[in-house]
């Protein structure tokens, strides 16, 4: 059992305009076999707490933790994070040309395990992951994300997840942009890998309707880099009603 | 009433690009020290006034800005002669000329090129025709007219030529290698002609290694409805100089494929173009160079659209790293007013890998017909992407495995279009070692 804690966490990028802060003391802890929602308006932050959790150089975390069983997480590289067992689903997966699927997964397998993955069973398992998350064949050869649409680049991502068996997944608005069919075959992907009680999930959400697919045990509502409220599914279900619009009430300061 | 139109988008970009300002959002690239090519000035203009390389006299700005030279008012109009004496000795003010570091062609452009010069060995298909003719031979000259002096000079000092011939209605039963290995570096001149017979079909390798110093005529004639590709590897010692022509003549319903790899050499400087003679025809013009400290990598292409409804796609890419890495691109595509119907695209790309690099890209389009298909170029150079490296890295590839992996993908584009194994595992291996000895 793992434990991903994060401890009063502030965060700030730097604009043109200056430096900017966006986390505003966030606490959260999340345990193998949990999986916590993350929801909230845009530009609550949600999506830079992820950004910061994997490492990307853009943020700067100003005062705080992340440690990972009492590892500090913000200590380590991008690459080092994820050899730690951090995974990030991304919202906008970049195209990498001239990198094809297959040696991309076959080389962060390798990387992530510290030993190449035996090349019998990988092939197996890839062809099987892929067939499950109805991904064309086609596409081991195809660079990666290049000219995929919208929702195969999210179904590679959970490819991904489901591949490298991370000990915490973080997945940044994995169901933006999904059909009602993509967002079905994508959750079943997050939720074959969360059965398996090895993972801890934190899912990143503006819209409650992945949580009729996936389960949550925690709802945070986000509000201007703060937690504003936390409760259990029923929290989710509340904000399906009645929206965000009370807690922009609430704290004038949020911009949209 | 000519409908004109002449695009130009010159740049120039000396590695890291526009690294200060955004330093913090840099996951491992180069530091953003200030760096520039000693004796290039910024506008990318002519070294000094012979085009030395001097470091005083580069960094005099606009150093051709008072010489007598007019511009040429349409890349068409260039001159074409097969007499030396019709082309002025260079200064290095010359439009073509202007990047290219004149001191370093060690007397190809100043000397008689009375060297021995590389041999030449042709392996491979056996169902083809290999030659080597006189001076007077009539295949001389079926495809090409030389367009600057060194090319001139090479063409009135060579003494005969290598003829590659694919027999007409042949489908060639291997690829063709033909090996040019350099072992003296006195000036020298050399003429090949590739001549792919109506509805022929085959691949012809121009294998270069050794060291030289190489004025070179490349003839290349592809018939009606032949489907020809022609591959030309530049694997040269580290101290050689080689100035190629490379002039394709198009026929009807062709399909014509033209690949340029430069790895080797101190300086080489390529020329290749395409004619279109008759419609229908299709080009792809690929090329990869990967400019080490010191080096100097130039390509200057044409493609020249001269007739109706013809296809061409150029896509060239290179990789720069080291104190003094330069490549030039220089890509003109001439769509003439009878080229009704042309469907044209060109791209350069290229990565800086360090400080001290320095990329000129420069694509021009001139159109003189509004009927036609498409017509377009895009340039773009830049360090590594680091949404690239992020993601990869977040993917637990360590940084420098990920910039290799990113390196790779970029360039190996351009030798899967080579489509002949053994020479694309070759180059994939070159490729590794050129990534090695850059520490990435």
């Amino acid at each position: 059992m793992s434990t991903l804690e994060i401890k009063d966490l502030y965060v700030s990028i730097v604009t043109e305009q200056g430096s900017k802060q966006i986390l505003k003391g966030v606490s959260l802890t999340i345990n193998t076999g949990e999986t916590h929602a993350i929801m909230g308006p845009n530009g609550s932050g949600k999506s830079t707490l992820a950004s910061t959790i994997a490492g990307h150089p853009r943020y700067t975390v100003d005062s705080g933790s992340i440690t990972l069983d009492g590892e500090d997480v913000l200590a380590m590289s991008v690459d080092e994070r994820a050899r730690a067992g951090l995974f990030l689903a991304m919202q906008y997966p970049v195209e990498v040309p001239g990198v094809t699927m297959t040696n991309f997964l076959r080389t962060a397998k390798t990387a992530l395990d510290g030993k190449a993955p035996s090349l019998r069973h990988w092939t197996k398992d890839v062809k099987q992951a892929m067939s499950q998350l109805r991904i064309d064949a086609d596409f081991a050869q195809r660079n990666v994300n290049e000219g995929f649409s919208g929702g195969e680049k999210k179904r590679v991502e959970i490819l991904q997840l489901e591949l490298f068996r991370p000990r915490f997944a973080i997945l940044d608005e994995t169901d933006s942009g999904l059909d009602v069919d993509a967002l079905k075959v994508v959750s079943e992907g997050v939720n074959r890998e969360h059965a398996k009680g090895e993972m801890g999930t934190l899912l990143i959400t503006h819209y409650t309707r992945i949580l009729r697919y996936i389960k949550p045990d925690f709802v945070h509502v986000f509000v201007d880099g703060r937690i504003a409220e936390e409760g259990g599914p029923e929290l989710a279900d509340r904000l399906e009603e009645e929206g965000y619009d009370r807690f922009a009430a609430a704290t004038p300061a949020v911009e949209a | 009433m000519a409908e004109a139109t002449k695009m130009n988008h010159e740049a120039s970009t000396t590695g890291p690009a526009g690294a200060a300002a955004d330093e913090k959002a840099r996951i491992g690239a180069p530091s953003s020290a200030p760096a520039a090519i000693a004796g290039f000035s910024e506008e990318g203009e002519s070294l000094s006034e012979l085009n030395t390389g001097s470091i005083q006299h580069g960094l005099k700005k606009h150093s051709h800005g008072n010489a007598p030279v007019v511009p040429e008012a349409s890349r068409g109009e260039r001159l074409k002669s097969y007499n030396l004496s019709d082309f002025a000795p260079l200064t290095g003010r010359e439009e073509d000329w202007r990047f290219t570091p004149l001191n370093r062609l060690r007397g190809l452009h100043t000397e008689p090129l009375t060297g021995t010069g590389p041999s030449v060995q042709v392996s491979g298909a056996s169902n083809i025709q290999v030659e080597t003719v006189g001076g007077s031979d009539a295949r001389i000259g079926s495809a090409a007219t030389p367009e600057d002096r060194i090319s001139a000079a090479a063409w009135a000092a060579a003494d005969g030529a290598t003829v590659v011939t694919i027999p007409a209605n042949t489908v060639a039963d291997a690829e063709v290698t033909v090996t040019v290995l350099g072992a003296d570096k006195a000036p020298a001149a050399q003429h090949l002609i590739i001549e792919a017979g109506a509805f022929s079909t085959a691949v012809v390798v121009l294998d270069h290694s050794g060291s030289v110093t190489l004025a070179q005529n490349i003839e290349i004639v592809v018939g009606d409805g032949a489907q020809l590709t022609v591959v030309s590897v530049q694997e040269w010692d580290d101290d050689a100089v080689h100035v190629s022509s490379q002039q394709a003549k198009i026929g009807r319903d062709a399909r014509f494929k033209h690949v340029v790899v430069s790895l080797g050499g101190d300086l080489v400087r390529l020329t290749p173009s395409s004619v279109f003679t008759a419609p229908g025809a299709e080009v792809e013009m690929y090329g990869l160079y990967f400019a080490d400290a010191g080096q100097h990598l130039e390509q200057r292409l044409l493609v020249d659209h001269a007739v109706p409804n013809c296809k061409s796609r150029v896509t060239y890419k290179g990789a720069l790293q080291g104190q003094g890495a330069h490549t030039v691109w220089v890509g003109d595509v001439l769509i003439r007013k009878e080229a009704e119907g042309t469907d044209t695209y060109e791209v350069n790309r290229n990565l800086l890998l360090t400080d001290g690099t320095r990329s000129d890209s420069v694509p021009n389009l001139e159109i003189e017909t509004g009927l036609i298909e498409g017509a377009g170029h895009a340039s773009a150079t830049g360090r590594f992407d680091d949404e690239h490296l992020f993601y990869l890295m977040a993917r637990g590839i360590p940084e420098q495995d990920a910039r290799r992996l990113v390196v790779r993908g970029f360039l190996t584009e351009v030798i899967q279009q080579i489509r002949v194994p053994a020479l694309e595992e070759r180059l994939a291996l070159a490729l590794e070692n050129e990534l090695a000895a850059g520490n990435l």
